[in-house]
């Protein structure tokens, strides 16, 4: 099988949905720079020209609410927030349009818009280019929220978004643009909603969201040599949540880590931890829930303070053999 | 509607008979509604916030008598006078009103969200400036798929005062979209006035200063209206790029709900009297029948024909079935995937 980087998987997807279909369109800030925001958008402008490969001024708001009519009037629109910092600026047509538009009008029309904001941090950015705010998106009804984590899932879950018929809110992450794996060349789809199995164990469940599902399978080697099995979940997509999966393997090991790159209070951590506190299926739960994440405060700019801020494979096998202990 | 006796003259100010008269029947068929709408709120039987379109009504109707059905409007809270100048079926907008199964939106919208995509009516929202970008992304994808179908959205003057109208207005330019931007001023936001919420209160300055062609025109003359959006629309078909059209106007009742915010201290009686004396509607009849368009007697006739229509669309939505609860849940999302 050919190896591709997530990036490079990125991309063919881009060049494949543009090449197969009229109606998609790419739009965002920067994406004919000569940076093609982390070169997910290289070479799209010269094959398909300014008419369907859109470089936005900073309206993020206008541009936002404008995917969204095009999507409306039967455009495939995938439009980028190079660092998601900057989609606060966005919430309206996302929050108050996109997100009610089909029901708000008893499924008159659907919005299928693919809003695409990228994790961008690290190297003492700063709180303002940092921020993971999938969380946010999770929360409004109408949305699907997905995070694929590695060069398979980006590209089959890029065109599942675009041919959802819905508002799909992907969130990526520049720290996995060069992770390599596995991806066919041919044009496949990878079903949203469903979770994978990224490792089997028996000890503790340890579910992972985006970056952090390979820090996780760093911590489970790591585990193994402390004689400690765990199973590794990725979810793939927030919501709808694949809460079958999770609730599946928290009843076999009894006991859960949830490990997720945005803040703790009210994240995607906690709801997938209420999931599983609410759950009747599951008999026997061994030692108390339990969440890696941001500790609730804005990210650091020093470099000392930022290595102790993000969350990292040593702080999962920490918490991790705290619970099976 | 008889034939006019052929020494009748055939046209007002250049439009056509057929056309005026249309015209008039979808400004009164508007009023109707909005004070069937205004008996109804004041008896508690429709429960949610209504805001109303009367003394507006020659913006709508002048505007949607030049688009099509392939042509989209977006409109705002103050929908009713936009879905029914578009075309759209009283019967579901009275029941959608009263919030029932049968209505536009399904009961699920209520008055501020009204929808009817196959006559060009997308939706509706409740968020100030809310649909202005949205437009702009339907005029988007009209240029790229080459149509020559043209978006507008109906926004008021309260919608300068937030940032996206800048930036729309700004994109639309950039990209040359056939974009309609229909600013119906009638001088309030909400409750303040406009020089409060406005340090320039010069609309189609802004415009211009965004780089789009700015027209500002008399809203309450429906013919005005009529062929400024005529002259406008035309140019953006043949591809010259987005418009922003500045309707001066007033809303005779107060921002939402059947009163005339003049108890509130709001607005003066004497404002108040002095728009009432220039009446959309008083106007163009006026016109019809010094024209000799039509006699006095026979827009009368029109009246209460038109009357008969909404008062039996008004009962049939009391009448409608309420969404069931059993449905919690639909709509949510869309279940379609596209085919490919």
């Amino acid at each position: 099988m050919r190896r591709l980087t997530y990036v490079e998987a990125l991309n063919e997807a881009l060049h494949q949905l543009l090449e197969g279909d009229d109606r998609v369109i790419v739009m965002g800030q920067g994406v004919t720079s000569p940076w093609y925001v982390g070169n997910s958008c290289i070479g799209l402008i010269d094959r398909f020209t300014e008419s369907r490969v859109l470089d936005t001024p900073v309206s993020e708001n206008a541009v936002t609410g404008a995917a969204v009519g095009a999507a409306l009037a039967g455009m495939r629109p995938i439009l980028v927030h190079p660092r998601l910092d900057f989609m606060h600026y966005a919430m309206d047509p996302i929050a108050n349009q996109a997100s009610n538009w089909h029901y708000m009008f008893g499924g008159k029309l659907s919005v299928p818009v693919t809003i695409w904001g990228i994790i961008n941090r690290g190297g003492e950015q700063g709180a303002q280019h940092s921020q993971a705010t999938h969380s946010i998106y999770a929360h409004l009804p109408g949305i699907k929220v997905i995070m694929p984590s590695t060069p398979y899932d980006v590209k089959g879950m890029l065109r599942a978004s675009v041919y959802d018929g819905n508002p799909v809110v992907f969130v990526d992450d520049r720290w996995l643009y060069r992770i390599e794996g596995d991806v066919p060349e041919k044009r496949y789809k990878v079903e949203i909603g469903k979770g994978k199995v990224r490792r089997k164990g028996k000890d503790v469940t340890i579910v992972a969201t985006s970056y952090l599902v390979h820090e996780a399978l760093s911590a489970a080697e790591e585990l193994a040599v402390k004689g400690i099995s765990a199973e590794v979940l990725d979810p793939l997509t927030l919501k709808p949540l694949d809460e079958g999966l999770i609730v599946k393997s928290v009843s076999k090991t009894g006991r859960l880590l949830v490990v997720d790159g945005g803040w703790s209070s009210f994240g995607a951590a906690a709801e997938i931890m209420a999931r599983v506190a609410e759950n009747k299926e599951i008999m026997e739960i061994k030692a108390p829930l339990k969440r890696v994440a941001l500790p609730d405060s804005p990210a650091p700019a020093s470099r000392t303070l930022e290595k102790n801020y993000f969350k990292r494979a040593e702080d999962i096998v920490r918490e991790a053999a705290k619970l099976v202990r | 509607m008889k034939k006019p006796a052929a020494n009748l003259p055939r046209s007002l100010d250049g439009v056509i008979r057929d056309s005026v008269m249309r015209m008039h029947r979808t400004m009164v068929t508007i009023r109707t509604v909005e004070n069937t709408v205004a008996e109804s709120v004041t008896k508690k039987e429709i429960g949610c916030p209504c805001h109303l379109y009367s003394g507006e009504e020659a913006i709508a109707t002048g505007v949607c008598a030049n688009l099509g059905k392939d042509d989209w409007i977006y409109s705002s809270h103050r929908s009713h006078g936009h879905f029914i100048a578009k075309g759209g079926s009283i019967d579901r907008l009275f029941a959608e009103i009263y919030c029932r199964e049968s209505g536009a939106s399904k009961g699920r919208g209520g008055s501020m969200h009204l929808s009817s995509p196959e006559i060009g009516f997308p939706g509706s929202s409740a968020i100030v400036s809310g649909t202005i970008s949205l437009a702009v992304g339907s005029a988007l994808a009209f240029k790229s798929m080459k149509t020559g179908r043209i978006a507008a959205s109906f926004f008021g003057d309260g919608a300068a005062n937030e940032g996206v109208f800048y930036e729309s207005l700004n994109l639309a330019a950039i990209y040359r979209l056939p974009m309609l931007f229909v600013c119906e001023n009638n001088l309030y936001s909400t409750h303040m006035p406009i020089a409060k919420c406005l340090a320039d209160t010069d609309l189609v300055k802004k415009a211009r200063a965004m780089g789009v062609r700015g027209t500002r025109i008399d809203g309450n003359d429906v013919v005005g209206v009529f062929k400024t959006a005529k002259k406008l629309t035309d140019r953006m078909r043949a591809g010259n790029g987005p418009e922003f059209l500045e309707c001066m106007t007033y809303r005779h009742r107060g921002h939402v709900g059947p009163n005339y915010d003049v108890d509130k201290g709001l607005r003066s009686k004497n404002e108040l009297d002095r728009w009432m004396r220039r009446d959309p509607i008083d106007l163009i009849e006026r016109r019809i029948i010094a024209s000799k368009l039509a006699t006095g007697k026979e827009l009368d006739d029109i009246r209460a024909n038109i009357e008969v229509g909404v008062k039996a669309a008004q009962k049939k939505a009391m009448g409608a079935r309420w969404p069931s609860c059993r449905s919690d849940g639909a709509f949510v999302y869309a279940s379609w995937r596209d085919g490919e």
